[in-house]
């Protein structure tokens, strides 16, 4: 059993007894995770991919289905399970030592204050914010937001980090930066990660599997493709790599394809595996089921 | 140089002069209207005379009844400190329970609106047949009517708490007590604020009836007891003295209230 699982999950809105006015969101997501590894998941806006990673760390249950963690069911959240949150989720009265202070305190309950206190300024400064570390949030910018709240859940040491387009909202340049740091802090914390992003980009740049999500609703995952690129991963090098390329275009192609079709007939999880299988140009990767 | 200054003059123009003109113009139409309209009206110029006395030494003590009119105030303070603590201890917390618990909105929001209305003249004699004593009486009626505002402000802030801040709380698994502490009522503290400045404007309004009906010593009691006296100059010195603190207690709460929005 994979160290996260999710088996079968649904997932929708709306009054339960009126199934006119209920939309469905998720349908039948299987996700596995192993110790270690660094997932992308990339899809549409809208398409789910908060509710599912809301679901993952406990906020909401599922309406059908199981996720387990080390083979345990999730039934809440908890700090085990360190979440970015899309829109960071600063508290905007507390500056940034006392916001990552907050998760620390909660976490390491048998540390000193002194040893809480070096820990908080060890995890502000592999975001590169020693600077502002007694700034509020309103007194950064968006980018040092997110590396805040980054921050905040490194610093938690949790088992899995979950993140929700943690470099979402940010333009071009800043998001390479903060691309590459998120690469550095990885590599070198070796965390079992679930990154969402609307990027395919950054999801093969970043990730040792790449698993594209279908439009919703009633959304499901597509094929799950692993990224065979060595690291660390140099993005200019990257854009001429063959491999990178033919990554980037079976990803676009499910989003684009199959994954764009509105209406899905109930089926069992392993046919869209095949059914890619067959339209995609295999070369340089390998589809793991 | 010269368009600083020219700013400057500028926001003098608009802070201190054209207020003052509107201040000139209520004082030349009270002058008009005691001198023709109104014979019992006191002109400004009487009024002055007749007050001279407590305001130039506002803090003098000649007699029970005949005090500076800033001492007169600060007793008023006082009770309205009182009055307006128990309201904000009990309506913090009520205010709070109905935030959190749709329930409790249901079962007691009808009952607050009912309650909201009723007037201080009304909760007074009340608070005398429970108390007994005119000063816990005051006490009560301040609190009873300048309660409601810090209770649905509360609720109001309490229920406008971003699920955000709520899931992190959830993701670290924080204590009932750390929650409450160190998410939800910093949170909700700006609404909160709004709600203890409306609060603490009805605790003034409300301390000139108390006064009169208990005749304790303060800006009210002096206005009814001047009112019985027919001294009406200083029953204009009342309501300006009234006016004019009930005005810089707001300002001061607002003071505070701003700080809290911009942090
Ligand atoms: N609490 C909710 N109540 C009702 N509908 C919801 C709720 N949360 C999400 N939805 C719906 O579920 C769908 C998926 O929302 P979700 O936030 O998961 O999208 P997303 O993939 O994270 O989008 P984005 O990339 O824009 O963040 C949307 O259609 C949204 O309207
Ligand atoms: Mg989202």
């Amino acid at each position: 059993m994979a160290f996260l699982e999710a088996r079968g999950v649904c997932k929708g809105f709306g009054p339960r007894d009126q199934p006119a006015q209920r939309t469905e969101v998720l349908r039948d997501i299987n996700l596995e995770l192993e110790r270690g590894e660094f997932l992308a998941i990339v899809g549409y806006s809208g398409a789910g991919k908060t509710t599912l990673i809301s679901m993952l760390a406990g906020l909401t249950l599922p309406d059908q289905g199981t996720i387990t963690l080390n083979g345990k069911p999730i039934r809440g959240p908890g700090p085990e399970r360190g979440v970015v949150f899309q829109n960071y989720s600063l508290l905007p009265w507390l500056s940034v030592f006392e916001n990552v202070m907050l998760a620390v305190d909660q976490v390491f309950k048998a540390k000193t204050q002194a040893e809480k206190r070096a820990h908080v300024e060890r995890y502000v400064a592999m975001v590169n914010l020693s600077h502002a570390i007694d700034k509020k949030p309103a007194e950064l910018s968006g980018g040092m937001r997110q590396r805040v709240s980054l921050a905040r859940a490194l610093a938690m040491e949790p088992e899995v980090l979950l993140l929700d387009e943690p470099l979402g909202a940010l333009d071009a340049l800043t998001r390479a930066t903060l691309q590459d740091e998120l690469a550095r802090i990885c590599q070198v914390s070796g965390k079992t990660i679930l990154l969402i992003t609307n990027d395919v980009d950054e999801g093969i740049l970043l990730g040792d599997r790449i698993i594209p999500l279908g439009m919703g609703p009633a959304a499901t995952l597509g094929p799950s493709i692993a990224v065979t690129l060595a690291r660390p991963r140099d993005r200019k090098a990257l854009n001429h790599e063959d491999t990178f390329k033919s990554l980037r275009g079976r990803v676009i192609e499910y989003l684009l394809g199959e994954g764009r079709k509105q209406v899905k007939k109930p089926r069992a999880s392993a046919e869209p595996v095949a059914s890619s299988l067959a339209s995609a140009p295999a070369r340089g990767s390998e589809v793991t089921p | 140089m010269t368009t600083s200054s020219k700013a400057i003059s500028q926001r003098f123009v608009e802070t201190v002069l054209i207020p003052m003109l509107g201040i000139a113009c209520v004082i030349v139409l009270w002058a008009i209207t005691s001198a023709t309209l109104v014979k019992a009206l006191p002109s400004p110029l009487q009024t002055w005379h007749a007050s001279k006395l407590y305001v130039l030494e506002p803090f003098a003590k000649r007699g029970e009844l005949d005090q500076g009119i800033l001492r007169f105030t600060w007793y008023s303070l006082q009770r309205v400190a009182k009055g307006y603590a128990l309201a904000l201890l009990i309506g913090t917390p009520l205010g709070f329970v109905l935030g959190v618990s749709k329930f409790f909105t249901k079962a007691f929001d009808p009952i607050i609106q009912i309650l909201r209305p009723v007037s201080p003249l009304a909760w007074l004699p009340l608070g005398l047949v429970l108390f007994q004593k005119p000063d816990p009486a005051a006490t009560f009626t301040i609190a009873m009517c300048s309660m409601w505002p810090t209770v649905l402000n509360t609720a109001l802030g309490v229920r406008s708490i971003p699920q955000d801040y709520i899931n992190v709380a959830r993701v670290l698994q924080l204590s009932k007590q750390k929650r409450l502490f160190k998410i939800m009522l910093p949170a909700a503290l700006p609404y909160m604020f709004t709600g203890f400045r409306l609060s603490l404007g009805i605790a003034w309004l409300v301390i000139v009836a108390s006064e009169m009906l208990t005749g304790a010593p303060g800006v009210g009691g002096f206005l009814w007891q001047e009112y019985n006296s027919l001294i009406y100059e200083h029953l204009i010195l009342c309501i300006c003295t009234i006016g004019l603190v009930g005005f810089v207690l707001d300002r001061l709460m607002s003071m505070v209230e701003m700080r809290l929005r911009v942090a």
